[in-house]
């Protein structure tokens, strides 16, 4: 009867053997892997990918796609180091705004809120579709980035704000359990509350949901604005961690997000996937790419892997899907 | 020319086509008649050859045949002209025309001049004033229905079949066709005609077929019959109407519509002022046949068209803004709309979630949806609904049809909506949950809601309704009590126009 309930356990239940699987092959090969120190490690490393693709993975069930998230958190990187560095200056009316950590970082979120806002509106009101939406606010972000910056890094803070990307919290790195804080309130939002319902609902079937009342136009402009608010946390921890805004930072970034989400076994027709499948899928890439770091595999090579596994991953899935 | 021996088409839980024997002859027109469902086109897809799959056997030219697709049926000379338009809008006429039989040269290069002169003369023949060269977006519906009857007439096919070529050209462009038809006729081709205007069927056909609930019921000579008493072998039978009570003559009005108007942007207008009202209790039937814009009645009340629409709606005296389907369902209107798969129904979701849809707000606990509650609230309806499944957490697309149209009405129900839309509730069912369906809308009609059913079949509209609403083209023509309807009025009223 709940055969496709069944399905579902079980497309969970083979990302997980796949994990399992490539840790058991790349522990038997390197000794080096499977250590604390290099598990934490993978952890940190997948961290900012893991901030992008809980949004991505929202935007994705609504059947939607958000290709900017890269140069949105390059931007917001930018932001939140500028005015932490150097605030707002206005020679002309002698006025200056300086800004504590908390206000930067405030600042530099409601600037990826905005970005996202944005793309929100453009795809419900002017009916853009999302690919090319999100195509072009790749661009303008990443060219805000480079006129807000000059196209120069905006380096060297103070350690309370470096201690977002490199400190450390009761034996897990801080970007971590910001990690981990996103993924446990995407989750209740996907499971527990209306929102999360209504975006299930959308992707299933958007006629359905808009003659069943739903206002489309909101829910999908309120998970552009989160994905884009997520995008900035992750510029946030990226800055922090290399002590350093790079103007390029967060290139390509929107890629890994994605594969994070299709591996996880989210439907990019909508309306199929969980939170929980895309931790896996970075979880899957993250381990992926320290494995092949460790036996030394050169970097072309890791590409092409990657590429592999995501092809594999989505093949799959539609042969599982097949089956129902 | 064609002959069939006892074609029978099932369907799962419906049978559409039972033990049907046609002969259609060269040189003659011959005119498929039947109501809406009576099973013609379903007939005329096997003939052309896009449903492969049915018992009997098919005989054309007397060459028994099985046609595996439409490639095949033409290329046996069989033709067909579909009543919805099958062009591609961003391709001229010429390429629409020649799409799959282009011209070339051995190196594959097209023949564009070979092909736009051909182009050209069909088009003459067909009166049509326009360069082949336009593109099939820029033509008028009428200009582009012309474009189809091209395409058919390049093949140079034995067996035509126009399945209501003339639902969408103006009458002059019908004279233009008619000329065409008596061409071909001349030529000895076979030409089956399949049209809801019975006037054009006397000016054009030989010959007549009758189709009911899937079987040939007589076939004759066009001139030995009447319009009248066609229209009485299209209905035929006799119906038992269901034990009804009358309308309370003291019911508060629930619903009030004033002046409905539907006309999209480059489109012909849908509906002309629309006005009618339905009191609580009372079930108003609203019938049609295909394009006369019940759908689009309902789906305009419902506040899925504001863009092209006006008038005004009442509900329980008080005037409603209705700016998208949000506002409808606050008022307390609900829609149960026709195609239950693409507009009711999130088919890979669990049948509660689809059961809680609408009133997410019942099923949470402190701002959190409550997988408790949600489960009792559907429990609640699968009971009173009587549907079929498993439990509630089933995923909806394993039901049968019957049981999600239950559902659909379940998630509605949950709201207390004082008027109810439904836009044929038993299309695709089978009899028993049709007959449950008919009992729960008189249970809750009787509970004081207004309902509004649109159905293309007639038996259920004379069933279950109170009052009936007859509609073509866009107008009400006729609005007629139940104790006064017949088979015969209702259909009059329907084909009524010109």
């Amino acid at each position: 009867m709940s055969f496709s309930l069944n399905n579902n356990h079980f497309s969970k239940l083979q990302s997980l053997i796949a994990l399992f699987m490539l840790c058991v092959v790349f522990a038997v090969l390197s000794d080096k892997f499977f250590t604390i120190a290099n598990g934490l490690n993978v952890m940190r490393q997948i961290s900012v990918n893991i901030c992008i693709a809980v949004g991505m993975t929202l935007i994705i069930l609504t059947a939607g796609i958000d290709l900017s998230v890269g140069s949105v958190l390059a931007l917001c990187g930018a932001v939140t180091a500028g005015l932490l560095k150097n605030g707002i200056a206005l020679p002309s009316l002698n006025l200056f705004i300086g800004f504590t950590i908390l206000g930067a970082i405030l600042a530099g979120i409601v600037v990826g809120s905005l970005l996202g806002f944005f793309n929100g509106l453009v795809i419900t009101k002017f009916k853009v579709p999302p690919f090319v939406a999100t195509l072009a606010m790749l661009t303008i972000a990443r060219g805000l980035t480079m006129l807000y910056s000059n196209g120069f890094p905006i380096s060297s803070f103070n350690s309370a704000f470096t201690f977002i990307g490199g400190g450390w919290l009761l034996g897990l790195p801080v970007p971590v359990w910001i990690a981990a804080l996103i993924v446990i309130t995407a989750i209740i939002v996907t499971k527990k509350i209306k929102l999360g319902r209504y975006i299930f609902a959308i992707g299933g079937n958007e006629n359905a949901a808009r003659l069943s009342g739903i206002n489309i136009n909101r829910v999908k402009i309120m998970v552009y604005t989160i994905a884009g608010a997520l995008a900035a946390v992750g510029g946030i921890i990226v800055t922090a961690r290399l002590d350093s805004a790079q103007p390029n930072a967060g290139t390509s970034y929107e890629l890994d997000a994605i594969a994070a989400v299709v591996i996880g076994g989210t439907s990019l027709s909508g309306g199929r996937g969980s939170i929980w499948g895309t931790v896996l899928g970075a979880l899957i890439i993250g381990v992926l790419n320290n494995g092949l770091v460790l036996l030394d595999v050169s970097p072309f090579w890791q590409q092409v892997v990657k590429g592999g596994v995501i092809l594999l991953a989505v093949i799959i899935d539609k042969m599982n899907s097949k089956n129902e | 020319m064609l002959v069939t021996k006892n074609i029978t088409k099932k369907f799962p839980g419906v049978i559409a086509l039972e033990n049907v024997n046609l002969k259609i002859d060269a040189g003659k027109v011959t005119a498929i008649i039947g109501e809406n469902g009576a099973g013609k086109s379903t007939l005329m897809k096997i003939l052309s050859g896009v449903y492969p799959d049915y018992e009997g056997e098919i005989i054309f030219k007397d060459q028994p045949v099985n046609f595996a697709g439409t490639a095949d049926a033409q290329k046996a000379g069989i033709a067909i002209i579909h009543q919805e338009l099958n062009l591609i809008p961003y391709l001229t006429i010429t390429e629409n025309i020649f799409l799959g039989r282009e011209l070339g040269n051995a190196f594959g290069i097209l023949d564009k001049k070979a092909m736009h002169a051909k182009a050209k003369t069909l088009l003459d023949t067909l009166h049509v004033d326009v360069n082949p060269d336009t593109l099939v977006a820029d033509l008028k519906v009428g200009q582009q229905q012309m474009v189809e009857i091209a395409k058919a007439l390049l093949l140079d096919a034995d067996l035509i079949i126009m399945d209501e070529p003339t639902s969408a050209i103006t009458e002059a462009e019908v004279e233009t066709l008619f000329k065409v038809i008596e061409k071909l006729r001349s030529e000895n081709k076979a030409i089956v005609y399949i049209s809801h205007k019975l006037n054009e069927l006397f000016k054009i056909a030989d010959n007549y077929v009758v189709l009911r609930d899937g079987k040939t019921i007589e076939t004759g000579l066009m001139q030995s019959m009447t319009h009248d008493e066609l229209i009485k072998k299209m209905v035929g039978r006799a119906i038992v109407p269901m034990q009804k009570e009358l309308a309370d003559a003291n019911a508060k009005e629930l619903l009030r519509i004033e002046n409905i108007c539907l006309k999209q942007k480059n489109k012909a207008s849908k509906l002309h002022n629309i006005s009618f009202n339905v009191n609580g209790g009372e079930i108003v039937g609203v019938f049609g046949l295909m394009g006369a814009g019940r759908t689009e009645l309902l789906e305009t009340i419902f506040g899925v068209h504001p863009a092209a629409s006006s008038g005004s709606v009442t509900v329980n005296n008080k005037n409603i803004t209705i700016k998208k389907p949000a506002d409808a369902i606050r008022a307390g209107i609900v829609l149960l709309p026709e195609d239950r798969k693409k507009d009711g129904l999130v088919l890979g979701m669990e049948v509660k979630k689809n059961i809680s849809l609408p009133c997410l707000h019942e099923v949470e606990k402190m701002g959190l949806l409550n997988d408790k509650k949600e489960s009792t609230l559907a429990k609640k309806h699968i009971q009173q609904l009587g549907i079929k499944t498993p439990s509630e957490n089933q995923v909806t697309k394993n039901l049968s049809g019957g049981n999600q149209q239950k559902i659909v009405l379940a998630k509605w129900l949950e709201r207390n909506p004082k008027v109810l839309l439904l836009d044929e509730p038993t299309r695709g069912i089978d009899v028993n949950a049709k007959n449950e369906m008919y009992k729960l809308m008189q249970e809750l009609a009787g509970k004081g809601m207004a309902i509004v059913m649109v159905s293309s079949e007639l038996t259920e509209i004379l069933t279950v309704s109170n009052r009936i609403i007859v509609m073509a083209e866009g107008k009400i023509t006729a609005i007629i009590p139940a104790g006064e309807a017949t088979e015969d009025n209702v259909l009059k009223a329907a084909i009524s126009i010109n």
